[in-house]
């Protein structure tokens, strides 16, 4: 069993799971099961100013996307942040931390844009000893439109002040939780650097609607006849996180600001995943949400068994491995030369690949008569669509050595040369 | 109850009122619809499909099931209707093992194909529970059509030409339409009076005219000139309706009976607990009409129930899924025996065997017999076509037929059992039937 032990800006956990902001966190009820369960860490669900909470429709709030066998891919919600009293909440929070102490505790805030009100729940959230805050400047619907939630996260400038109030009214670690529905991610985390921030989180939810009633002619969920975009999750959603991610990563402006990795986390390889791309840890919503929280079980065991495989001491020695091999499309090899091989021992002769290839690519798989399916290696641009679209994964690539003629281009693959001295590219023929 | 499994002789009520319910109950029972999309979702869309080439009517398999999985069972059950009209009854009786599904790439890679057949059941008695037909006629032709036979073959035929504009009458000597699917597929097949309620609905499309208790070449009903003195064209689809005989000593003895004889009887019974059945059965053939006489007599209450085949188990017509089928429902399978006489005091008591081997001129019987305890001997050993008209070609003791379904005689075609050519099955009835409906179709519009 391989050492999980997680410290992520200075607060501790047993394992880098955490539970997201979000229902699983949302009352003490929850969150001492889910401890039970095994859950490092939770983000308690988004509390508000003090006063009257926030209410919820009181229709279905969530839209889904099955796939097989109703296999729950992505979920789309319109719930607002907590609807219960501040004051309960804190209780609850101080009560749990209290019996909890080797877990972490992150109180998610969200409250209005002004110093004061800030100022004013920090104070009541160090009361609770909780270890730390996270700013919801995530939420995309419903708080956003009364200048909360991503209405704050699509502003960088806002981000930045917002964060910097937190950071000197407050002692506690400070998140910074991002929202997704922006062009350039890069910006907003930026801005929570400057501001002062300890880690960013990410990604919220994404803007969407899931599907429409075509009997009634309205987005769902739907409340008495109108919906309303919700913010999507889950499964789906994991390769905009990945990407995002990604890319505060590996910016040079960003560099080592820590990362909570969010977004589609079901099993211990999404999180090995999230880390190897520079999240310290992750958090969890949709699958807990899914499957309960003992899915979390299986995401210890599974990363434990990795981790040993792979020699690694900590969590350390996984997180950010994979960053520096994540570039820019133009510095790729133009001369990695593949091509794809079927393995006739495996194939099925369901003829996917063909139709694919066929219909769609680049004509390089012939059929024989007896449905014997081969690629032509002088059509196949190694697209890799085959691959993809092959139901028992009998095809592969092969590497063509430096030297080897590529049947298709007749030309011999050279050494490492990527598009920047390519002759095709017009700024190189600028620079000539 | 008085009688048991044990009771001696043939007699009826050897089970309780529930086992034969239980019994003779739908013994693939339909997909509910959570089911038929996960098993849909199993279908990979194959290119050129391998189980759409090895079904006989070519039904477009992955798109049907495409069609189920998007949620449009209706649009899947008139893909399928539209190639294969008895496609609900043919999801029902198929051979599917031998058929679509073992044409399923899924067999390569897991030895578990898509449930092509039940799925096909799904979309299929999804329509038919509407109660409406998909399927509208063109504008009246002004010509009309003899079909002779009720069966797959007759029913296929006279609804394309129908849907054609052609003006159909069907004449069938049962006093039920439906050929083998009324007086011959097992019950538990396709329970629930359901060939019935499939020619009911099949006969929606209008233009059909159907004449019961009337036999060709039977006097006071009609011949085959009188047909094609009143009709534009005349298709034969009567089946076989002879039985071969065992040729053995004693073969006449009583309860010595064909087996679908039996099975006839069986589907028309009121009331199972009145079918009087042996204490010890002896079933002799190899192919569906044994399996399915053996197992239904299992299932009546028959203590034991042997089937005996002349060659090998590899050898039987009854497909592999068929043979474990009966030995499911314990019914012994002996092969390499061939019935030499049959043994008894006015009626059967025992049947003897010889042993065969294959020798240089086929299969020989050899010296060493044994006999098998027998209250009813079903034979089981083939069909034959029953009187045809005389002007009509045979080959091989089947009417000789061109790749369109045309007989030796102008304006006569012929198709499924009846015919040479394809297994003797539903679905190659279907399409015999439909085939030779739509080379009528070229003859009588280019004519
Ligand atoms: C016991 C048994 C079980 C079977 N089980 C299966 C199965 O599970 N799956 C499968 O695919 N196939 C099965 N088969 C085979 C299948 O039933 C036949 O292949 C199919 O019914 C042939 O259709 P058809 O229309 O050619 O003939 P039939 O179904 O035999 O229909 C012929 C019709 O013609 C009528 N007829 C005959 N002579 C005359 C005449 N002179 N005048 C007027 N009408 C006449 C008959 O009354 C009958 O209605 C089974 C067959 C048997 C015997
Ligand atoms: C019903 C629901 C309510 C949520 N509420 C909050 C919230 O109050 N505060 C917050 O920061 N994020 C909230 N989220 C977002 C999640 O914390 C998380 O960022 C998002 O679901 C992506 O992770 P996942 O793919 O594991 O679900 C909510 C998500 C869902 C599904
Ligand atoms: S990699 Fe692309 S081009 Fe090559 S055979 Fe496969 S689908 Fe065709």
């Amino acid at each position: 069993m391989a050492d999980l032990r997680s410290e992520f800006i200075g607060i501790k956990s047993p394992n880098p799971f955490w539970l997201a902001s979000a229902p699983p966190t949302d009352k003490e009820y929850n969150v001492r099961r889910a401890f039970e369960a095994g859950w490092g860490g939770v983000v308690w669900k988004t509390l508000g100013s003090e006063g009257p909470p926030v209410v919820n429709v009181n229709g279905p709030r969530y839209g889904v996307i099955h796939g097989a066998d109703r296999r729950v891919l992505g979920i789309n919600n319109i719930e607002l942040i907590t609807d219960r009293p501040l004051e309960i909440n804190l209780q609850e929070i101080k009560s749990v931390k209290r019996d909890y102490p080797d877990r972490a505790l992150i109180v998610s805030l969200m409250v209005p844009c002004d110093e004061d009100s800030w100022k004013a729940i920090l104070a009541r959230v160090e009361e609770t000893e909780a270890d730390g805050v996270e700013l919801n400047f995530g939420c995309p619907h419903g708080m956003a439109e009364r200048g909360m939630g991503s209405a704050v996260g699509q502003v960088p400038e806002y981000i930045e002040m917002v964060t910097r109030w937190v950071k000197q009214h407050s002692r506690m670690p400070c998140i910074v939780k991002l929202t997704p529905n922006i062009t350039d991610i890069r910006k907003p985390a930026e801005a929570a650097k400057r501001g002062g921030a300890d880690a960013v989180s990410l990604i919220n939810t994404i803007n969407s609607i899931t599907s429409v009633d075509l009997d009634d002619f309205a987005p769902e969920p739907t409340i008495d006849g109108k919906g309303t975009h919700g913010g999507y999750c889950g499964p789906a959603v994991k390769p905009i996180a990945l990407n995002m991610v990604a890319e505060i990563a590996r910016s040079s402006e960003t560099a080592g600001l820590p990362i909570s990795g969010i977004g589609g986390v079901t099993t211990w390889r999404d999180a090995a995943e999230f880390m190897a791309l520079g999240a310290g840890n992750v958090q969890v919503c949709t699958a807990a949400m899914t499957y309960g929280f003992k899915v979390v079980q299986e995401m210890i065991s599974g990363l434990s068994d990795y981790m040993d495989r792979k020699g690694f001491a900590s969590t350390a020695d996984l997180v950010g491995r994979a960053v520096p091999n994540v570039t820019d499309w133009q510095y790729l090899n133009l001369n990695y030369v593949t091509k794809a091989v079927i393995d006739q021992d495996d194939c099925i002769k369901c003829g996917r690949c063909y139709a694919a290839c066929e219909d769609t690519s680049h004509q390089a798989i012939a059929m024989s008569e007896d449905r014997t399916f081969t690629v032509k290696d002088e059509e196949c641009v190694a697209c890799n669509l085959c691959i993809d679209v092959c139901p028992v994964d009998c095809i592969s690539m092969r590497e063509l050595a430096q030297g080897e003629t590529d049947p298709r281009t007749g030309r011999k693959v050279g050494p490492y040369a990527n598009w920047t001295t390519h002759p095709n590219n017009p700024s190189v023929q600028a620079a000539e | 109850m008085t009688n048991s499994q044990l009771t001696p002789g043939i007699v009826p009520g050897r089970l309780s009122s529930e086992s034969y319910c239980e019994n003779f109950a739908d013994h693939a029972p339909p997909l509910d619809a959570q089911e038929a999309r996960i098993a849909a979702d199993r279908c990979f869309f194959c290119h050129d499909a391998p189980c759409t080439e090895a079904c006989p009517t070519e039904i477009d398999i992955p798109l049907f099931i495409r069609q189920i999985s998007t949620g449009t069972p209706e649009a899947a059950a008139k893909t399928i209707l539209s190639r294969n009209i008895l496609g609900g009854m043919c999801a029902r009786v198929c051979p599917t093992e031998t058929l679509c599904e073992g044409a399923c790439v899924r067999m390569e890679s897991e030895g578990n194909p898509v449930q092509i057949g039940a799925l096909q059941r799904f979309a299929t008695d999804t329509l038919m529970a509407r109660q409406s037909h998909p399927f509208t006629r063109a504008a009246q032709t002004g010509k009309s059509v003899a079909v002779v036979g009720a069966g797959p073959a007759g029913l296929a035929c006279a609804h394309r030409l129908a849907m054609k504009g052609h003006t159909v009458t069907i004449y069938d000597a049962h006093a039920k339409p439906g050929g083998l699917n009324e007086y011959g597929i097992a019950s538990y097949k396709a329970p629930g009076n359901f060939a019935q309620a499939e020619v009911g609905w099949l006969m929606q499309i209008g233009g059909i005219t159907l004449v019961e208790n009337w036999m060709l070449g039977r006097e006071g009903d009609g011949d085959l000139e009188g047909l094609l003195g009143e009709y534009d064209a005349v298709f034969l689809g009567m089946g076989l309706s002879g039985v071969n005989a065992l040729r053995i000593e004693g073969e006449a003895r009583d309860n010595v009976t064909p087996a679908t004889e039996f099975i006839a009887e069986l589907r028309q019974a009121s009331d199972l607990a009145t079918l009087p059945i042996g204490r010890d059965v002896v079933v002799i053939g190899g192919g569906m009409t044994a399996v399915d006489a053996a197992v239904q007599s299992k299932l009546l209450g028959a203590e034991n129930v042997t089937i005996v085949y002349r060659r090998s188990r590899a050898e039987m017509p009854a497909s592999d899924h068929e043979q474990h089928h009966a030995l499911d429902a314990g019914v012994r399978i002996i092969e390499h025996a061939a019935p030499v006489a049959v043994h008894g005091n006015g009626a059967v008591r025992e049947v003897e065997f010889a042993y065969t081997k294959n020798g240089p001129d086929g299969l020989e019987k050899m010296e060493e017999t044994f006999r098998l305890k027998a209250d009813q001997c079903f034979k089981a050993i083939g069909q034959s076509l029953g009187a045809t008209p005389e002007a009509i070609k045979l080959a091989g003791g089947k009417i000789a037929v061109d790749g369109a379904g045309r007989t030796s005689v102008s304006r006569v075609w012929a198709g499924g059992d009846c015919a040479v050519g394809g297994e003797d099955l539903t679905v190659t009835a279907v399409a015999e039937g439909r085939d030779a409906a739509e080379d009528i179709h070229l003859f009588l519009m280019g004519a």
